[in-house]
């Protein structure tokens, strides 16, 4: 098998074909460091690749396999990583200035998860810088673009991840998902992705931007391998107080999962003002599609959602603000030439080695914790945080998961967003929901808009729902093409979709 | 002086002997080598997270429990930001909202005498890195070690009127933090430290005057010496009508004057916010209830005991519980021994001299907590004299030695074969025929000096009984 | 800034440059003129958005931190010895005798 044809397989066949002896974990793993050689100059989509560790691990992880020490699903699969979580030794530079030489003493704790189950990791993916951004425009190692219009963003802040996979230089990937930073990016290129439950995995070696609302998940060409990557990295972390036993999905549960007795809400909130038409007929679409395979649909009402982003922008730059704290130029990262004194030290170092997006996010933080507005803005946005879960909780007893549209718009164009920055926050408002209070969200492919750009479908489950979020995507999958559909770039030609 | 009353409130810092640290598995043993008890979490490095040590919310609550305070069931950690190169996340986790602790008191001085000094709160809190300046360099390096080993902050209500006051109630804070096992409490190496708030008001006025704040001061003189010279320039500024500026100052204890801090205005505002990284604290009665069976006899409670079952003079038990390492020395003599009498004449007389002389604390004993109890026993059995036994102590508390085996190595032991002792006294009746000619015509002043003679061959070496039975044994026979 | 001076929902939110000052000197960043401009603008408008929250009635409801209920797993104490203090000051830009190096702190 060519490296081309081995390209074309999702993650579960190649595991397959690896375990069957059909190819080597060494085939696939060469197989994606050519696809990155030849595409990825035009994407932008990693930081940094490790040709020659990857094939050295490959060689081991082969040997395991041939052994029968590693029968995992993805055992000799590669995959990439979204470039803020840590990797022992391998630098982790968070797409900023700030960390652009750095290299982690230690690696996080899905990095090791992941050494366990005979994963390869190849590269370090590109990403808003501190994920603080929508579309992969802010890293300090230049924009992400999205493989099906080079002239566009690929979503953010895991533009790598999403563009990378979609472009077929990657099997899978890892991302992180602080306000729809997998779903969204995942909805403009037009490929599958998971944010679980908070605390379903590990965030110990993630870096941090929002802590009570940072998840890292799978990207996937198709649901069902997000599903087997997320078992990969799942778990109770005694390093992370704040994660929670799970059961992992099962993949033959999801494959047969039935759409009968499935009781579907779609939020009316989520079609207001500001959705692009395309957008509210594919989803609308995916609704009849649904109804076809026998769930029913009922709309619901979410009346929270227009208080989403003040809610979601309090806490989460009250928490960026003092998590970026620690970047002061003393232990780690960018220290600024010539500063003599210790507060310049301070004030030059971050001045210079974070980016405006961050600058303003940092700011935004430090307003809203300052002293005296504490109770009007961060304490009112927990109170917010409270009245979003009843709602939620409330909404649940009348549906089993909750579908609508990923992102309002598909992909703008390479510098539409960052001029308007409030404007690039509204693009957030149907994402940041299930961060705020911590439910499993998804997004799928489920059509294109009028210039062929995907439209991405956004699941929503109840916690811990992942199996029944999984299965109904993977229902919808097996019933449609739309996941099937690639961009140009995946073969290497021309720009625009094709059907594989 | 008395026309002005001065009000007094603490902020006690104690370190907790817990292993680990707070949120890492550092040990937190003092000292070592600068960065070499750091993880990367007690340094901050970007994506690590804390993990709360149990123990650390055990110590907190028998803390809490020991001084009479309420148990916040629910309560939880929050971030207190500021920039510092000794605080490497730039946050420090502590307790601002709901501390773990809250309304409790410590009772000072006895009986009528006696005051209550109330505690605010009690909070559970991470220490931060230690800065050494480096005197060739003009620059200052940055050491972890201590960065992440968990603290109690004690806030006391401003209940205090004098020195005496605040000293009286470190001690008895140290004392019952060290009894219940919470704390080693050592001042010198910081494991104990205090801030002080302290205004003056004219007597009889109700209102406050303006505090000023000295930090972290760490030894019971240096806070009577600082509360004097404060006090002394708050009345001064006062009288020259001066005003009192809210400030923190550092109390320069060479020199006995404090010199204000240089502090932005604006360096206070902390941007308290809830941790998100950890759970909220949730403490059950059944915890509680636990940790409450686990707090000891305190000292009152002691003091009474030893000198009811133990027999033990009042002054003696006094002194044996003031601090509880004393309290570990004593039980453990006793039980070793089996005489608490014996014990406490050996501690009373013995170690306390000895350790005024090398001006040491009773938590600085640093000897096997057995040594005692052995010398003890081996000069009831005879095997050594009390003489030798003290000279042994002297040396296990210099240098921690094993009793036993420095006996041996010196040949300290009493000599206890009959035929030895047979050889000597023929040996003395041989050297001294006058006085054994004098002894057996009835001279009584000749047996002292055999006796002397005797002993002097043995070195006090020999049970000085068993000496002379044989001595007078063997000139019984000569008549 | 104190409480008093906040903007209830009926005033429109600006920030003054005093403020942004302020914002500075807690963030330890300095912004160009041009960001300040900038940051300004952006901050006020985020803040006019942000200011919706009010309409919410909030009197009566607890804070929420954590939404996903989980049973608390304490660390046990054990101390793991092993000196790392190589890798701990690796990224360090300067260190000295085992230490992180900073200009001189006390005054």
């Amino acid at each position: 098998m060519n490296s081309k044809d081995i390209m074309k397989m999702t993650a579960l066949d190649v595991g397959r074909a690896i375990r069957e002896g059909a190819i080597t974990s060494v085939d696939a793993t060469f197989a994606m460091l050519e696809a990155i050689g030849q595409k990825d100059a035009r994407l932008n989509g990693y930081i940094r690749v490790f040709a020659d560790l990857a094939l050295q691990r490959a060689e081991e992880v082969q040997k395991k396999i041939c052994a029968g020490e590693s029968a995992s699903p993805l055992a000799g699969v590669p995959f990439a990583i979204k470039d803020n979580i840590c990797t022992e030794g391998l630098p982790t530079t968070c797409g900023s200035r700030m960390l652009a030489d750095f290299s982690p003493p230690y690696s996080a704790t899905i990095m090791k998860k992941l050494e366990e189950a005979g994963a390869v990791l190849v590269g370090k993916l590109n990403l808003d810088e501190f994920c603080m951004g929508s579309t992969s425009e802010t890293s300090y190692f230049g924009p992400v673009r999205n493989p099906w219009d080079t002239s566009r963003v690929p979503g953010g802040s895991s533009g790598g991840a999403a563009a990378s996979v979609a472009a077929g230089t990657a099997f899978y990937a890892y991302g992180s998902d602080t306000g729809g930073s997998i779903r969204q990016p995942c909805s403009y290129c037009g490929v599958s992705g998971i944010k679980p439950t908070y605390g379903t995995v590990s965030r110990f070696g993630l870096i941090a931007y929002a802590s009570s609302l940072d998840q890292i998940g799978p990207i996937g060409r198709d649901i069902l391998d997000c599903a087997a990557a997320l078992n990969q990295i799942a778990g109770k972390d005694p390093a992370d107080q704040t994660t929670n036993e799970s059961t992992p999905i099962d993949l033959a549960a999801a494959r047969s999962f039935s759409g009968k007795d499935l009781r579907i809400g779609m939020p009316v909130d989520y079609f207001g003002e500001g959705i692009d038409p395309d957008v509210e007929a594919r989803v609308r679409e995916a609704a009849e599609k649904y109804k076809d395979l026998g769930a029913t649909v009922i709309p619901i009402r979410l009346p929270i959602v227009e208080y989403a982003i003040p809610t979601y922008y309090i806490i989460a730059c009250a928490e960026a603000c003092s998590n970026l704290s620690r970047y002061d130029g003393i232990k780690y990262g960018y220290r600024a030439k010539g500063a003599e004194n210790l507060s310049e030290i301070y004030i030059r170092s971050r001045s210079e080695g974070f980016g405006l997006e961050v600058k303003r996010r940092i700011m935004l933080g430090n307003y809203v914790l300052s002293s005296g507005y504490y109770e009007a803005y961060y304490k009112k946005a927990l109170q917010a945080k409270a009245i979003i879960k009843k709602t939620f909780d409330e909404a649940f007893a009348s549906c089993d998961l909750m579908i609508g549209p990923t992102a309002p718009a598909t992909a703008p164009r390479i510098g539409e967003s960052l001029s308007d920055p409030l404007k690039m926050y509204l693009g957030d408002i149907y994402t940041v929901l299930p961060n705020i209070v911590g439910l499993p969200s998804a997004s799928i492919p489920c059509g294109s808009d009028r210039n062929g750009m995907p439209v991405g479908l956004q699941l929503i489950g109840p916690y811990h729902g992942e199996q029944l979020m999984v299965g109904a995507a993977s229902l919808f999958q097996r019933s449609t093409k739309h996941h099937l559909r690639v961009p140009g770039l995946f073969d290497d030609c021309e720009e625009g979709g094709v059907e594989r | 002086m008395s026309e002005y009353e001065v009000v007094i409130g603490l902020e006690v810092h104690v370190e907790l002997s817990t292993e680990s640290k707070i949120f890492c598995a550092c040990p937190t043993a003092f000292g070592g080598d600068p960065n070499t008890h750091v993880c990367e979490i007690c340094s901050g490095m970007p994506g690590t997270l804390p993990a709360l040590n149990r123990e650390v919310l055990r110590y907190a609550v028998r803390a809490g429990l020991a001084t009479h305070c309420e148990i916040t069931r629910n309560g939880k950690f929050d971030r207190k930001n500021y920039f510092y190169p000794d605080l490497p996340k730039a946050y420090q986790i502590s307790q601002l909202y709901l501390p773990i602790c809250r309304n409790g008191y410590v009772l000072i001085g006895e009986g009528a005498s006696g005051k209550r000094i109330r505690i605010h709160e009690m909070h559970m809190e991470e220490d931060a890195g230690k800065l050494v300046h480096d005197p060739q360099e003009k620059c200052t390096l940055v050491d972890y070690n201590r960065c992440g080993i968990p603290l109690i902050e004690i806030v006391t209500e401003p209940d205090f009127r004098n020195a005496e006051e605040v000293g009286d109630f470190l001690e008895k804070l140290k004392t019952t933090l060290q009894y219940i096992g919470v704390s080693d409490c050592k001042m010198q190496e910081g494991s104990m430290r205090a801030d002080i708030n302290l205004s003056v008001r004219p007597a009889g006025e109700e209102k406050f005057g303006t505090r000023t704040e000295m930090k972290n001061m760490a030894s019971l003189k240096a806070i009577t010496r600082a509360i004097e010279g404060e006090t002394n320039r708050q009345i001064e500024r006062i009288r020259a009508g001066k005003s009192i500026k809210q400030q923190t100052r550092r109390w320069d204890d060479d020199k006995g004057v404090s010199y204000s801090m240089r502090s932005k205005e604006n360096a206070h505002d902390y941007k308290y916010f809830p941790e998100p990284d950890l759970l909220p604290v949730q403490i059950s009665e059944d915890f509680i209830d636990e940790v409450s069976r686990e707090i000891p006899e305190l000292r009152e409670a002691r003091k009474e005991r030893y000198i009811r079952d133990l027999g033990l003079p009042e002054y003696d038990a006094d002194i044996l519980t003031a601090s509880f390492p004393l309290v570990r020395v004593f039980e453990r003599t006793a039980e070793l021994c089996g005489n608490p009498k014996e014990a406490s004449n050996w501690i009373m007389t013995d170690l306390l001299k000895l350790m005024k002389d090398a001006q040491c604390q009773p938590e600085d004993i640093s000897f096997s907590e057995d040594s005692l109890g052995k010398i003890i026993e081996m000069v009831t059995n005879g095997v050594i004299s009390r003489t030798v036994g003290r000279k042994v102590l002297a040396e296990v508390f210099a240098t921690d030695v094993d009793p036993a085996e420095y006996i041996k190595r010196n040949a300290l032991a009493m000599v206890s074969d009959q035929s030895v002792i047979l050889e000597a006294i023929a040996r003395v009746i041989e050297e001294n025929e006058k006085a054994v000619g004098d002894y057996l015509s009835g001279n009584p002043k000749s047996a002292q000096f055999l006796i002397g003679q005797s002993m002097r061959m043995f070195r006090g070496k020999a049970d000085p009984q068993a000496v002379q039975k044989t001595l007078f044994e063997q000139l019984e026979k000569l008549r | 800034m104190t409480s008093s001076e906040k903007s209830n929902g009926n005033d429109p939110v600006g920030i003054d440059a005093e403020q942004i000052e302020y914002l500075e000197q807690l963030a330890r960043i300095r912004l160009t003129p041009d960001e300040k401009v900038r940051t300004r603008r952006d901050l006020s408008s985020i803040l006019e958005y942000i200011e919706k929250l009010n309409e919410l009635r909030t009197d009566d409801i607890e804070p929420l931190s954590h939404t996903v209920p989980m049973a608390p797993v304490f660390r046990e104490d054990r101390a793991v010895n092993g000196d790392r203090r190589i890798e701990i000051l690796r990224n360090a830009p300067e260190q000295k005798d085992g230490c992180f190096k900073v200009p001189k702190t006390v005054e």
